[in-house]
């Protein structure tokens, strides 16, 4: 009797607005399925298919390793990216360290200049080295001097990347050290413990997920990156830049397929790592914890102002190269200031047009992916019911972390180029682009708005419930616009990296919705380095300019919403 | 329990919650009245708030129905029940005015703007706040944020109004007075109220009926008066007030042995011999009036007094209860006029028709 019972289970009945969100959530899944799922498991199909498209096994994976000019590749990426990551994440470490732990001045000016190599594609660097030590660059001697031959080759690769790596670690880093619990080193204090042991015991260990952390990014972003090693890689030949040629030069896919599934290894492993980092991160700080303050020393505060002032201008050295290089009449022979690369480089070349359709990538991508984002968040962790689909749809929502552009763009081609897809008409148009860009850079959105919908009541929708509101009225009217800080910050990232983004699009872009991005590219083909430090310059100086703008949008809400936010 | 005569308004049968292998409810049966005030009492964790938000249909249960008004609610989702809430954290809209918060459930009903206007302004009346609706909540203090949602969940007159803990997020001063509040305002209105508590003095104080549960189930239902003095079971007992527990035998029917005495109890039940537990509030525990032949009368020792303002809480030992103390409320009068402290001896005298007497 009571077994009958317990096997008659309860189902509510589900109310119709109930039955919207639903349907908003399967839409959701179903285009992220489309966007994401699609084009990842072409590339699998695809390394097991042969030219004709017929199953091949493990064919295509036995013939990479037979070749020693694919796994030299394989071994330079692996051990420049190595390289980087042990410059990188200790340099980074000392200049977090002395951002978080020390009294030194001019921390904002410090933070804002590491940062702004985020503002600008990662081959600006690759650029400004040429400059620097390249053929006809101003220090070549020295680097002579020192035993390097040549900066195009694995010098410079290491060179670009650690310099445009550095604030994705540093960002990283800072907030690792930023969790510090005062009490830790009072009570270290209290027992007359040495600097050095409280460094070991409490500040080392406290920050070692974030370490990890900074180490697998930096691995990850470096290994996957493209414009770099297209730039300033001569023949040294990496991963990255095998797919594009297997691919692009070769129209070899199933080898093209085999060497991604190589760049999605590591960047796979990273994402897990990461995701088991950041729980445990999270739930080493309680509560109560008490934000630790410096204390001012001045040596060792003389000592930190020193070495940010070397790394910071170290950082201005390569980002003013390329503004200067820019405009110069005609490197290295006459440097008198010019506007020939402007003019000449972008405008009679006829390139602007590449500028305004990357503006149109950014500002559409900022918009729909902010729209998409919010609204996928929200449905996933507001609504109620239909919970077999939750877990499927937050797979879908972390998965882009986990794909380096190169992938996702070169799964793009596989899937919306194969002629029986019904999607088949995006294919080469400005669309692909926006869909691409936002499924590329979804999870951090995503988590942005999950964070900002977290820390809202969790009983508004339980509430609205019982005075019969549906959920979409209570959206529209508290979720949304208590959210608007959040939305603002969703849509700047999106921009941003829509306007610097290479690696995915670069297999994507037509004739017609060519971008500024890839037109650098170009112009260093074409030898006109000169117009490439042009166009990464006005990419830098857009992105600044929608950064300023976000910042005054985010100025004006703050004073609309004000009135409820701050209490009088 | 029976529920007084008539038609329940709500009644809850068989309900049972799963979570996973964890029982969070076990065969709940209750039925309340129309216009009754039901508290759910017990502590963290004994599945009261689950049930509430079963009622409310933010949670399935596992078993079990519940009808309200005649109406077989079991399966309907929240939207399609008759219920108004009040959660714990109040969950004002933070970006709506008061106004707004308050008409927030109003305006779905399509009701013309000054018909609107006018309820809500009898709404802010009705729980005292008329002055300021056109504030955010977050410049509010806590009791009157407090009222703000009671007076949106009874915007829309539901026939069910649902409190999750209202008030313990507020300090001890407001808390007092609001209970009082919200209790006259439920007279007021007649409005079937359910109240989920963890605070015993809030549950006796206000509510008609209480529900005493622990580890899920249903310990004891009735009124403040029957729970404090005719309790259940240990548990409730031990839940509700102060109590002493003393271990005895059974003598026979209706007598109880601890130590050297032996008293008469009409709640002792069971076999001779049996081991037994009587528990017995520190009021039923008298200093007088004692005089020469009253039964039950003891000899003590003050072990502690602890001072708690216009009496006090003292502990004594008394000679042939084996060691067991006791605890008695005495007024800082008697002790002063008396010139009672630690170690002085004193006579007590027992009620023992108030002692409740439970197998060990």
């Amino acid at each position: 009797m009571s077994a009958v019972l317990a096997a008659a289970q309860i189902r509510q009945r589900v109310h119709w607005s109930d039955r919207v969100g639903h349907l908003a959530m399967a839409a959701l899944a179903l285009a992220l399925a489309a966007l994401l799922a699609g084009p990842l498991l072409t590339i699998l199909a695809q390394s097991v298919e042969g030219r004709k498209g017929e199953f091949v096994g493990l064919k295509n994976f036995v013939a990479y390793f037979g070749t020693p000019a694919l796994l030299d590749s394989l071994w330079n990426s692996v051990w420049t990216s190595l390289v980087a990551t042990a410059v990188v994440v200790p340099a980074a470490f000392a200049y977090a360290y002395a951002l978080t732990r020390s009294c030194m001045p001019w921390k904002g000016a410090f933070r804002t200049v590491t940062l702004t190599p985020l503002l600008a594609p990662s081959l600006l660097a690759a650029i400004s080295f040429i400059f620097w030590f390249g053929n006809q660059g101003v220090l070549k001697g020295w680097m002579q001097a020192l035993g390097i031959a040549q900066i195009y080759g694995a010098p410079g690769i290491i060179l670009a990347q650690i310099f445009s790596v550095f604030p994705h670690a540093l960002m990283i880093l800072i907030t690792a050290l930023s969790l510090a619990d005062a009490r830790l080193y009072e009570a270290a204090d209290s027992l007359g413990t040495s600097r050095k042991r409280k460094f070991f015991t409490i500040t080392l260990p406290g920050a070692k997920y974030g370490l990890a952390s900074a180490a697998m990014v930096t691995f990850t972003l470096v290994i996957t990156d493209f414009g770099i090693p297209k730039v300033i890689g001569g023949n040294f030949n990496v991963l990255a830049t095998d797919v594009f040629k297997l691919v692009i030069g070769q129209q070899d896919f199933p080898r093209g397929a085999v060497v991604a599934l190589f760049l999605l290894a590591p960047a796979l492993l990273t994402f897990g790592v990461d995701r088991i980092v950041q729980r445990k991160q999270t739930s080493m700080l309680t509560t109560r914890a008490v934000p630790y303050a410096p204390k001012p020393s001045r040596g060792y505060d003389i000592a930190m102002t020193a070495y940010c002032v070397v790394v910071t201008l170290l950082m201005l050295a390569v980002l003013g190269m390329a503004i200067f290089a820019s405009f110069v009449k005609f490197w290295p022979y006459d440097v008198s200031f010019s506007l020939r690369h402007y003019v000449y480089g972008i405008v009679d070349g006829g390139v602007d047009v590449a500028f305004v359709n990357s503006l149109t990538l950014a500002a559409w991508t900022a918009l729909a992916g902010t729209a998409l984002v919010f609204a996928g968040a929200y449905l996933m962790e507001k609504t109620r019911g239909a919970d077999w689909l939750r877990p499927a749809l937050q797979l879908l929502a972390l998965l882009p972390m986990a794909v380096p552009g190169l992938v996702l763009g070169l799964g793009y081609i596989f899937f919306f180029n194969a002629p029986h897809n019904p999607l088949n008409f995006l294919y080469h148009t400005m669309a692909i682009l926006v869909l691409c860009t936002v499924v590329h850079f979804y999870t951090t959105g995503h988590l942005t708005a999950v964070t900002a919908l977290k820390a809202l009541d969790a009983e508004f929708e339980s509430v609205s419930a019982s005075l019969k509101v549906p959920f979409w009225k209570t959206f529209w009217r508290v979720t949304l616009p208590i959210c608007t800080p959040a939305l603002v910050d969703i849509s700047r990232y999106f921009f941003i990296n829509a306007m610097t983004t290479i690696s995915a699009v670069v297999f994507l872009y037509s004739p017609e919705t060519k971008l500024a991005s890839i037109a650098i590219l170009n112009f260093d083909e074409a030898g006109e380095i000169g117009a490439a430090a042009a166009m990464a310059v006005l990419i830098a100086a857009a992105s600044l300019a929608a950064c300023i703008v976000y910042l005054g949008i985010g100025w004006l809400i703050d004073r609309r919403t004000q009135a409820w936010r701050a209490p009088k | 329990m029976s529920s007084p005569q008539g038609e329940p308004y709500l009644r809850l049968e068989g309900i049972g919650k799963n979570f996973g292998t964890f029982t969070a409810l076990r065969d709940i049966r209750l039925e309340v009245p129309k216009g009754e005030f039901v508290c759910f009492l017990g502590p963290s964790g004994c599945g009261k708030t689950t049930l509430l938000r079963i009622i409310a249909g933010l949670e399935v249960q596992s078993a079990g129905t519940i009808h309200q008004g005649q109406r077989d609610i079991s399966a309907l989702p929240p939207a399609q029940r008759d219920y108004g809430i009040v959660f714990q954290s109040y969950a004002l809209f933070p970006n709506l005015s008061i106004f707004d918060n308050v008409a927030y459930g109003l305006v779905n009903r399509r009701a013309g703007r000054d018909a609107i206007r006018a309820r809500v302004g009898e709404l802010l009346k009705l729980v005292g706040l008329s002055g300021s609706p056109a504030k955010y909540p977050s410049q509010l203090s806590g009791g009157e944020q407090q009222r703000i949602a009671l007076a949106r969940a009874l915007a829309t007159s539901p026939g069910l109004l649902l409190l999750d803990e209202p008030l313990s997020a507020l300090d001890a001063i407001v808390r007092v007075h609001l209970r009082q509040e919200i209790r006259s305002l439920q007279q007021r209105l007649g409005v079937t109220t359910i109240m989920v508590t963890h605070d015993q003095e809030e549950a006796l104080s206000m509510a008609d009926r209480i529900v005493v549960m622990n580890h899920g189930v249903i310990d004891q239902i009735g009124t403040p008066m029957q729970v404090y003095r005719e309790p259940a079971t240990p548990f409730v007992a031990d839940f509700v007030g102060k109590v002493n527990m003393l271990a005895g035998t059974v003598e026979s029917a209706g007598r109880i042995r601890v130590g050297s005495y032996s008293f008469a109890c009409a709640s002792c039940g069971g076999s001779p011999g049996r081991s037994a537990r009587a528990y017995l509030r520190p009021e039923d525990i008298v200093a007088r009036p004692i005089e020469a032949g009253d039964p039950n009368v003891i000899d003590a020792t003050i072990d502690k007094i602890e001072f708690l303002g216009s009496y006090c809480l003292v502990r004594v030992m008394a000679s042939g209860l084996e060691g067991q103390p006791l605890t008695v409320y005495l007024s800082l009068n008697y002790l002063s006029e008396m010139g009672l402290e630690r170690g002085s001896p004193m006579k007590l005298r027992i009620l023992a028709e108030r002692m409740r007497v439970f197998d060990a």
